[in-house]
């Protein structure tokens, strides 16, 4: 029996010359992968000093050999080889001699079937980046086309929807996002409010601090805060949530019970971004407004009607509306990236994190581009 | 047979919140015994290995393995006696980012000093061990179902341990890779001695390899028989027992 008890933890060599140049090697105790350096060592130390023209290697006191101590032998064989010095093992127990007939001594020789992998160079990274961007738009924009189409069909057949798949996830994507939308909208409200009021205050100008937050808020902020968040919150667990159901084969469960996966998993979750996220705007800009109004009472001495006044004032209907616009286009980018990056899950675990990630960066991207296009558009329709 | 026990439960009753799966569960495992746990769907047999190699706690009852309780071990008791352990998933598990050369080299790199041409050797030889020579540079997603299983149990054998796990190796595979991973089993419990312990359901690798079996059962949360396989076809007067070893319904 060779498992050895784990407090016998020795092993010891002699050497005895037989004959000038004839040599025996006596090992005693456990050759084991936990000792093989010192193992190794000890005989290289023991032979190295010595002139040999034969060794013979004495395994009778060896209580337990593993397949790392079976390397060390075959060693030691290997390195007299090459100094023409025969190496004959001795005492070998049937166990032993079961552990060297397993392993294969010459793997190491056994050349590999597939090169090692090198990193690309330049060259080749950029030409497979551009296939990758050609190949994502290419995707991207026939996702576009077929949900599309789905949306059409479903506000034509406005019963063919799953209008409870719609309602949970306009719970999920903004229900459960009130939260930390409200929290960030009035944090950013009160750092406006602080930071400008340190500047206008020298101009006696404190009431602008309230134009200044309404109009950042109601223009820019209060949509494109919103709608990175829902893609930080939602986007990603679209992606995450259509990903697995991908690895799962739960899509082509779908498709073979005759369900357009498209209709079915991505119209109720991009209907219900279109339906929550504009809210999620209004909300926001509320809070932020406040968080102005707080630093204004607070620290500039402005009575809350004034404020409230001032920040009527400057903004106007047209404002509300083009944001609430942008948030509807927003919302359908989050929404429509997120499961699209779902839909594009190639194997397994590893595809779907990928692929959630992908899904938040690309919706920030095209968030930052559609307001850039807003920008641009509003300035001369107005 | 040595009955030197490498492995003793006694009295291990399992629960999953207020479910119990398992009660007051004991037997022994010998030193170099092919040991299969036996049973069907949701009996706990995969549960009472997860509590062998000490993923999941026992409500109660004591487990030792290789002498040390693991019920009651620290944190570094057990990382020392995991060390002595491998254990093959049934979804083989090898880590999808690295090259098989790099899974089975983890272990080595990260639990001995071995200079890196030793880690090489040694993981090509682990490689031809499981009939895998020249694959060490090609990623797990290339294999197939049965050379995945081969390459994990490869890395599970990488610090060659006393003891082996195998949580239904068979699954997935062919009647002939099926066999031929039997046959490597086989011979690496023959030439190494290594204990190996094995969740399963797989009739014909039970009557092929098997030394002993236990097998558990869902309604009566414990081992309704133990012994030799064919023993307990031929000879077993509980009809559960009867209808797995001989197929019935």
């Amino acid at each position: 029996m060779i498992a050895p008890p784990v407090q016998e933890k020795e092993f010891s060599l002699r050497i005895e010359e037989r004959e000038p140049g004839d040599m025996t090697l006596f090992i005693f105790g456990r050759i084991a992968i936990d000792e093989l350096n010192q193992f190794t060592a000890e005989v290289k130390s023991i032979l190295d000093n010595k002139t040999l023209q034969k060794l013979e290697v004495n395994l009778g006191g060896v209580t337990y050999l593993d397949s790392a101590g079976a390397l060390a032998l075959f060693q030691i064989e290997e390195g007299h080889a090459t100094r023409s010095v025969p190496v004959t093992f001795h005492d070998v127990t049937d166990e032993i001699k079961g552990i060297l007939n397993l392993l294969d001594q010459k793997a190491h020789q056994i050349p590999p079937l597939a090169p090692m992998r090198k990193a690309p160079n330049i060259l080749e990274q950029v030409g497979e980046a551009a296939r990758l961007v050609l190949n994502d738009f290419y995707q991207v924009v026939s996702f576009i086309g077929e949900l599309l189409i789905a949306l059409v069909h479903s506000v034509l057949k406005p019963r063919s929807l799953r209008w409870n798949d719609v309602l949970f996830y306009m719970k999920s994507a903004g229900a459960d996002g009130l939260p930390i939308v409200g929290l960030i909208s009035l944090l950013m409200g009160l750092i406006m409010a602080f930071m400008s009021s340190l500047q206008l205050r020298q101009f006696g100008a404190n009431i602008y601090v309230a134009s200044l937050v309404a109009i950042a808020m109601v223009k820019e902020l209060g949509p494109i805060m919103t709608a990175i968040l829902v893609a930080g919150r939602s986007g990603s667990a679209f992606a995450a949530e259509i990903g697995t159901m991908i690895v799962n084969d739960e899509v082509n469960a779908l498709k073979t019970m005759g369900f357009e996966p498209i209709r079915f998993l991505a119209v109720p979750k991009v209907l219900a971004a279109v339906f929550v996220v504009p809210l999620l705007t209004i909300y926001a800009d509320f809070f932020a407004i406040l968080g102005g109004l707080v630093v204004g009472v607070v620290g500039l001495d402005l009575t809350a009607y004034t404020y409230i006044q001032q920040t009527r004032n400057s903004i106007q209907v047209f404002d509300i509306v083009s944001s609430l616009i942008k948030s509807v286009v927003f919302a359908v980018l989050i929404a429509g990236i997120g499961c699209q990056r779902g839909f594009q899950v190639r194997g397994g675990a590893e595809s779907v994190g990928t692929s959630t990630t992908s899904a938040v960066v690309s919706a920030i991207f095209l968030i930052i581009v559609a307001d850039s296009a807003f920008a641009i558009i509003l300035h001369y329709i107005k | 047979m040595n009955k030197d026990p490498i492995i003793e439960v006694e009295n291990l009753t399992t629960r999953y919140g207020d479910t119990t799966i398992l009660e007051k569960v004991s037997f022994q495992v010998h030193r170099g015994e092919m040991f299969m746990i036996l049973g069907g769907s949701g009996c706990g047999k995969s549960t009472l290995l997860k509590h062998i190699i000490g993923l999941l706690n026992p409500y109660s009852g004591r487990i030792i393995v290789n002498g040390t309780d693991i019920t009651a071990a620290g944190e570094d008791e057990l990382r020392q006696l995991q060390k002595a352990i491998g254990v093959l998933f049934q979804a083989d598990a090898l880590f999808g980012s690295m090259t098989l050369f790099e899974n089975i080299a983890l272990p080595l790199s990260e639990y001995t000093d071995l200079s890196p041409e030793m880690i090489d050797r040694i993981v090509k030889m682990k490689l031809a061990l499981v009939n895998l020579a020249g694959y060490e540079n090609h990623m797990p997603a290339e294999l197939s179902g049965g050379m995945r299983k081969r390459a994990g149990l490869a890395r599970a054998m990488a610090l060659d341990p006393l003891l082996l796990f195998f949580d239904e190796p068979w699954a997935g595979l062919d009647p002939v890779t099926a066999a031929e991973l039997d046959i490597l089993i086989r011979s690496i419990n023959d030439a190494m001695r290594t204990t190996m312990v094995i969740v399963t359901q797989e009739l014909a690798s039970i009557f092929g390899i098997a030394q002993r079996v236990i097998m558990l059962d869902k309604s009566a949360r414990g081992i309704i028989a133990e012994g030799e396989p064919k023993e307990l076809k031929e000879h077993s007067g509980d009809p559960r027992v009867n209808n797995f070893f001989n197929r019935k319904a």
